[in-house]
């Protein structure tokens, strides 16, 4: 079968397979994995191009660190440096040093023990992430627990690709020179430069010089995202080309991919380190709307090709030993991390939450195991079966999540105290477009001490802004899946600034219909441009100009000699009086046009307006003075 | 009686005494409470509005710390604006005729302050002049204060809670016509009803 007809049927099948899983409530990530089980062990559809496929697949891995980099802001990190050290660091390390226990007991050389529990005790970033959104879980105390250490294993990988060359220095002879036949047993194994065939610039080195290229090339990555990298965003953003600025997003992943695997290290860490590094550049929100949709389509094919990798033939011949092992190997992380979290002060169905989701072992297995292989570490007898028993443990933890969602949950809540969840700082606010009004709008909020994000499309005042300290964003704020990556979804407010009035109105039709629970505050164009807003879905809607002109109005009032109280009551009463205009008239007012109602109506109010006003410069009785001016002479009474 | 209790406070988030005895008073039933700067940010007061209010309400409670010896500013404003020649008093303005008032105020200083030889050298009643006055004017019945002293300490002390159920207490006997209104005005303050001579009440 060649490659696009077999891409045919795995995409057939996901389309398949995923929206039933996720219907049965299974989450997505088991549907991808049912439907490569089907496709492959099952009906036999694919077979042989599965490694082929999965190299490709594999890129999905690379970009989701690509994104996980991207939301790793060093300020972040470092507050929550407790969480991670201490609950992540444990994490891995008893884990590791258990793992590899056992497997020592097995009789594994140690080395090659200390390998698999490094590589086992990782667990899967991706389907814990994607079940903890889709399930909406992320803010419990155990969602926050688990997202720590799942980023402390991220972080961990890449001591680990620094530390596994040197594993390899007594290990299996053969091996590390990349061409030993242990990285091709097992699909995922040699997909990242060793075993390919081609020698990388990584074997002509002694051990002890890979260790030193891989801190090198680590240093190369960070300085030329800091010098290099960003100002040429910069330059295509000003192209204002979407579609090429997508295009620079992945050459920019592809590319760093490419680097790694000349060298011979692992592109997921390559581009980890790429995404830590722009993180806290203005074009971070741009990049993951951008690279989002590869990197989903992707792992979905990734999680295909682990399903349709399962060896059957494998697994009969010794079906209980391996679900044991895969079983053993749960309960063994899911031990470690109940622990921890009864430490680190998770109780009731956090701590379930947190010990039963994080039990599997990750993609990253898959990944590692590669270049455990191609280093020598591990030959194909350990990895093929391991590779189907990490396989397993994927599979099984949709099954844990459903456990813990039916079962255990429910009674944690009822039997146990849980403690009052921490309140969120004020909630935040989205400003789309920093133009003459939405920078007002944003320097009162951020001065006050809210978070705001900002997105805008021109990158010069952005470029501005972030000089002066604010945090705005490059992007086409109508651009959905930018609004999304903007966390809409979790904010409290949103504030639509446009200039353009038509792409205004767009917008805070999309933003109602997609996030109704959103507050909504519109900038109007004008007073029909209310009305429009109103029915797009805003929830207030306020003319740009409007205050500004009350405001000079009773500044030229002031200067030809009216006392400034007296201008300043005038335009109150103006305001009062064209805000009731507004709300009268917006029965009369349709979309077509204007109606001989609407302009019936217009016409009464300023009639009003300017009874109103003349009363106010000839009557005794002032609207807006009233209460201010003294009683009638001669009342009996006073 | 149908009730209408008045907030002026312009810092509620940061008020121990006042915003706790406004959401005391928003949960009882046949209270209505109005938060004064809440309602008109920009001192822009509704003055219409206003008036059918009072109209409609039997009692009108002004709840505020005390501020110079007087109220916060937007209670003045409202003065100014609502009580309108023609409607509160003058010839033909009778629409508060006979309605009861009175201030719930906090003070900073201690109760002993608040004697004819404390520092304030009067009662507090007669520093609150300015408002009995005001509802003479306006022909209303004007009781006595309800008032907290040393409110800056009443938490750390554990007298925000009793003052707290005291507030209740009153509002229920208000509501419910329990309170003797002639020994009320007559008394220096409401604050310990007994002692003031006001019908006994019972926790309601």
């Amino acid at each position: 079968m060649d490659l696009l007809a077999a891409g045919f049927v795995y995409l057939v099948a996901a389309v398949i397979a995923v929206p039933l899983a996720k219907r049965l409530g299974l989450g997505s990530v088991l549907g991808y994995l049912i439907a490569g089980v089907v496709i492959g062990p099952v009906l036999g559809v694919v077979g042989g191009e599965t490694v082929d496929i999965q190299h490709f697949a594999e890129f999905g891995v690379v970009m989701m660190l690509f994104l996980v980099g991207l939301e790793l802001q060093p300020a972040m990190l470092w507050r929550m440096r407790a969480q991670l050290l201490g609950l992540g660091g444990m994490q891995v390390l008893g884990s590791a040093v258990l793992i590899a226990a056992a497997a020592l007991v097995f009789g594994v050389a140690w080395q090659a023990s200390l390998a698999l529990g490094m590589i086992l005790a990782l667990s899967s970033t991706a389907i814990v992430l994607q079940t903890l959104g889709e399930k909406g879980l992320m803010p419990t105390a155990g969602g926050k627990g688990s997202f720590s250490v799942l980023l402390t294993q991220d972080i961990a990988v890449i001591p680990m690709l620094a530390l596994m060359p040197l594993l390899a220095v007594n290990a299996v002879a053969g091996g590390h020179d990349g061409h030993g036949d242990s990285g091709h047993g097992a699909p995922a194994a040699d997909a990242h430069g060793h075993g390919h065939g081609a020698p990388t610039l990584f074997d002509t080195l002694p051990d002890w010089a890979q260790a030193v290229a891989v801190l090198l090339i680590i240093g190369g990555i960070i300085v030329a995202g800091r010098t290099v990298i960003r100002p040429v965003f910069r330059f295509i953003a000003e192209a204002r080309l979407r579609e090429i600025f997508t295009a620079a997003a992945l050459m920019l992943v592809i590319g760093i991919a490419l680097l790694m695997n000349y060298v011979g290290l692992s592109p997921a860490l390559g581009t980890f380190l790429a995404g830590v590094v722009l993180s806290d550049s203005e074009y971070r929100h741009e990049l993951e709307s951008d690279i989002e949709p590869f990197k989903g389509l992707l792992l979905g094919l990734f999680f295909i090709t682990v399903g349709a990798g399962i060896d059957f033939q494998l697994l009969l011949s010794n079906p209980v030993g391996l679900v044991g092992l895969a079983l053993g190997l749960m309960a063994l992380k899911a031990g470690v991390l109940y622990v921890l979290g009864t430490g680190f002060g998770l109780r009731g169905a956090d701590r379930w939450l947190f010990s039963l989701g994080l039990a599997q072992a990750g993609e990253f297995a898959f990944v590692l195991f590669g270049f455990a292989a191609g280093a020598g570490i591990l030959g194909a007898e350990v990895i093929k079966p391991m590779t189907l028993v990490v396989a397993l443990t994927m599979l099984l933890t949709p099954l844990l999540f459903i456990l813990y969602e039916k079962v255990l949950a429910p009674r944690a809540v009822r039997t146990e105290d849980r403690a009052a969840d921490e309140i969120d700082e004020a909630g935040s606010i989205v400003v789309a477009g920093i133009g003459r009004v939405g920078q007002i709008i944003t320097r009162m909020l951020v001065t006050n001490g809210h978070k705001v994000t900002v997105l805008d499309h021109d990158p010069e005042t952005i470029e501005n802004l972030s000089r002066i300290g604010f945090r705005a964003y490059y992007g086409d704020a109508t651009r959905p899946d930018l609004l999304h990556s903007a966390g809409l979804e979790d904010a409290k407010l949103f504030i639509a600034a446009l200039d353009d009035r038509e792409k205004q109105t767009e917008l805070v039709h999309h933003v109602a219909k997609t996030y109704p629970q959103v507050t909504i505050h519109a900038r109007a164009h004008d007073r029909h441009h209310v009305y429009e807003l109103e029915r797009a879905g805003a929830h207030l809607a306020q003319r740009e100009t409007f205050e500004g002109a009350l405001a000079m109005g009773r500044d030229a009032m002031t200067a030809i000699g009216y006392h400034p109280f007296r201008a300043e009551a005038a335009s109150r009463t103006f305001r009062n009086h064209d805000r009731e205009a507004l709300d009268g008239l917006r029965e009369s007012w349709n979309e077509g046009g204007v109606s001989k109602s609407y302009i019936d109506a217009m016409r009464a109010h300023s009639q009003t307006l300017f009874e109103l006003m003349k009363a106010d410069r000839h009557d005794t009785h002032d609207r807006s003075e009233r209460g201010w001016t003294p009683p009638p002479k001669g009342d009996a009474s006073l | 009686m149908k009730a209408l209790v008045y907030l002026a406070h312009p810092r509620p988030d940061r008020s121990e005494i006042n915003a706790p005895m406004f959401e005391a008073a928003r949960g009882i039933e046949g209270i209505t409470c109005v938060d004064l700067y809440g309602e008109y940010p920009s001192f822009e007061i509704d003055v219409d509005h206003e008036q059918q209010r009072i109209t409609e309400h039997d009692a009108i409670v002004f709840l505020h710390p005390l501020y110079w010896y007087s109220a916060p500013a937007m209670l003045k404003e409202w003065q100014d604006l609502v009580l309108e020649h023609g409607f509160a008093y003058g010839h033909a303005g009778h629409a508060l005729d006979g309605k009861v008032t009175f201030n719930a105020v906090t003070c900073g200083a201690a109760a002993e302050a608040y004697t004819p030889e404390g520092a304030n050298g009067a009662h507090l009643r007669d520093l609150l002049m300015p408002f009995e006055k005001t509802a003479d004017l306006c022909r209303m019945r004007y009781l006595a204060p309800f008032a907290l002293f040393g409110a800056g300490r009443a938490v750390e002390e554990g007298r925000d809670q009793p003052h707290l159920a005291e507030w209740r207490t009153l509002l229920k006997a208000l509501r419910d016509d329990r309170l003797d209104i002639a020994a009320a005005r007559a008394a220096l303050s409401l604050n310990g009803f007994k002692a003031a001579g006001v019908a006994k009440l019972e926790a309601v």
